[in-house]
């Protein structure tokens, strides 16, 4: 089983850790990063930073609460604003840590021992922020537990034939597994920093964390099944969950929203931004911890590789919405497109199309692919892009539907900016804090690329 | 019940995986049954060398996934069918399309749980505290040696003959484990 991990026939390209490591120094290099390394000014910095953007959004929500959804700049029509923007951007960029943990498991890609963690990571972050948007959007957010089934004095149960029910058990189905993923994978890495501290205090809590791992055969055994099972179980959650949310919008009969290219196209659109905030997390960790040796110039070229794929499947998706609008004949989709490149909010479909389609075509120069600034640069422009096609997808089409006497526009207040800005600033603490105190690399994964680890019968 | 030995077995601590496996695989063919291997990372094949032959992670998360995507369709039926049917857009109070959605992640949410916590259980893990643990060098089974250890508790096990024998694998050093 462990053969996924094997990279032995992989010699051709850059490799995929730098030569000259043993399980000792793979073991001491990252382990070190939460063992010994001093907290620097430039973390606390950081994290400070984070942690007042972190206050800001609470501040937001805070007054949300007091005040309710007037405080937005949501209305009729417009009745899905930023909320749900963020939700789906967020909840998006989370499907790429999945993508790298679990399917490229299946695949055995196995280059992507040294980003899964801290992709992973960055999943329960970023489904973390996308929960806070539904509930907080429902309007009475001390009600959002009305949204699962359980028994209660009204006798009423929830509505389980609409996709807003679905999205609840598959975004909540994917935070667990996700959650699961994630902390049966650091186990056997509890383990090493628990043999590897010299404080008591840390042995402790770590020694607890690791559940007792032994490193014993049989536990092997059965751990490599369950991860491999959790995998396979994994890769059609993740698709399913972005089908789900784009089922939100496929299912109602709004112009722009009613397309069956949804699924696929969401569940792309997914993976792009991911891969792009990967790299945006990627490129400074590696550089600050000199992670270099094992984040490689190999896993920057295939993360690039992914993006332009995934990018080349949202240009199609953005190409049938637009042929649909005018060979399905239809009116109100073909007013959806006009409205697209000529509305008032023109500018964020033509920057849209630049951001997501045009700038990422520079990924096909090899150099610039091996170049982190390039990719840095290029990422940061996707993850925009990304957050505008949701702008797009929800506030464009909602504006103006049917019948001109219920159109509108809508204008994002300063509470949204907040809120908004407020998540990313979330996401970052966590990644700040995650740095610190968990193995960003995963240990016992990286000793299994080593040559040294071959067993031969 | 025969009294408890004061040792729990004896550890030989090796160099490499290549090493680990040719130990492990010679001691089970010399009639050792209780024994076990440690290694800082998964090696193929090892749990066998060991007598491992039945995993039963598998089975368990096939009846966690049945169970939950049972769960997740009777729940929807009974609710929207038997409780309190309600008229929704004319659909019938048993719209089973509809319940697909919520009864595949129902299904994924169980088998996964399953898998973690059968993996847990059958381990016997969380356990904090294990004999294995008193011997100060095992502490880099987490980094970079590999220890066999042949439990006292095996029928051919006899303190000084099983040294002997571990003696023979050409181990890093050899250790007795005090249980």
């Amino acid at each position: 089983m462990p053969e996924q991990y094997k990279s032995s026939t992989e010699i051709q390209r850059a490799p995929v850790i730098a030569p000259g490591h043993t399980f000792g120094t793979v073991t001491e290099k990252i382990s070190a990063i939460v063992l010994t390394r001093p907290a620097t000014n430039g973390w606390f910095i950081g994290f400070g930073i984070f942690f007042l953007a972190t206050m800001m959004m609470l501040y937001a929500i805070g007054y949300l609460v007091l005040k309710g959804t007037g405080i937005w700049g949501v209305n009729i029509p417009i009745g899905w604003g930023f909320a749900i923007v963020n939700f789906v951007w967020w909840i998006g960029i989370g499907h790429a840590g999945t993508l790298i943990s679990a399917i490229l498991l299946l695949l055995r890609q196995s280059w992507r021992n040294s980003i899964n963690r801290f992709a992973e990571a960055m999943t329960l972050f970023a489904v973390a922020c996308a929960g806070i948007f539904p509930a907080i959007h429902v309007g009475r957010p001390w009600l959002a537990y009305w949204l699962f089934p359980y028994p209660n004095t009204m006798r009423v149960w929830p509505q389980f034939r609409s996709p807003l029910m679905w999205d609840v058990f598959a975004v909540s189905t994917y935070a667990t597994i996700s959650a699961l993923f994630w902390f049966t994978g650091l186990i056997p890495d509890f383990a090493t920093l628990r043999d590897r501290t010299e404080k008591r205090w840390v042995k402790i809590i770590y020694g607890m964390l690791s559940f007792g791992w032994r490193g014993s055969a049989r536990h092997w055994h059965r751990y490599e099944t369950m991860y491999l099972l959790l995998a396979g179980l994994a890769t059609p959650l993740v698709l399913s969950v972005h089908t789900v949310v784009s089922f939100d919008f496929a299912v109602g009969i709004v112009p722009g929203w009613h397309t069956t290219i949804f699924p696929p196209y969401f569940v792309a659109g997914a993976i792009y931004s991911g891969f792009a905030m990967v790299l945006m997390l990627a490129i400074p960790i590696r550089k600050i911890y000199g992670l270099e040796d094992f984040i490689t110039e190999r896993h920057l070229q295939n993360s690039a590789k992914v993006m332009l794929a995934t990018g080349l499947i949202v240009a199609y998706g953005y190409g049938i919405e637009a042929f649909m609008g005018w060979y399905s004949g239809d009116r109100y989709d073909a007013f959806t497109l006009w409205n697209r490149l000529h509305g008032p909010y023109a500018p964020s479909y033509w920057a849209l199309l630049i951001c997501n389609i045009f700038i990422p075509q520079v990924l096909w120069i090899r150099k610039l692919r091996t170049s982190p600034w390039a990719l840095f640069l290029v990422s940061g422009v996707i993850l925009v892009g990304m957050w505008l096609e949701r702008f797009i997808i929800v506030v464009v089409s909602l504006h103006r539907d049917f019948l001109t006497s219920s159109w509108g526009m809508y204008y994002a207040t300063r509470w949204d900016y907040m809120t908004y800005f407020g998540t990313i600033g979330m996401f970052l603490m966590l990644m700040f804090l995650f740095l610190r105190v968990l193995p960003a690399i995963s240990i016992f994964e990286m000793r299994t690329l080593l040559p040294e680890a071959e067993v031969k019968e | 019940m025969a009294k408890r030995d004061p040792i729990y077995g004896i550890m030989a601590e090796f160099d490499s995986a290549q090493a680990l496996v040719d130990a492990a695989r010679k001691t089970h063919e010399a009639g050792y049954k209780k024994i076990d291997a440690y290694s800082p990372f998964p090696i193929e094949g090892l749990a066998e060398e060991i007598g491992m032959h039945f995993d039963e992670v598998p089975l368990t998360v096939l009846i966690g996934g049945i169970i939950g995507g049972c769960t997740g369709y009777l729940m929807q039926y009974w609710m929207s069918a038997v409780d309190y049917p309600l008229n929704i857009g004319g659909k019938p109070p048993h719209s089973w399309p509809a319940f697909i959605v919520i009864t595949f992640e129902m299904t994924i949410l169980f088998a996964g749980i399953s898998a973690v916590l059968g993996m847990l259980a059958f381990n016997g893990l969380p356990m904090p505290y294990h004999p294995v643990f008193n011997v100060p060098r095992f502490a880099l089974a987490s980094k970079d040696r590999f220890f066999l250890i042949v439990f006292s508790s095996d029928k051919k096990y006899n303190a000084a003959e099983t040294r002997r024998f571990l003696e023979g694998l050409a181990p890093r050093s050899i250790s007795e484990v005090p249980s």
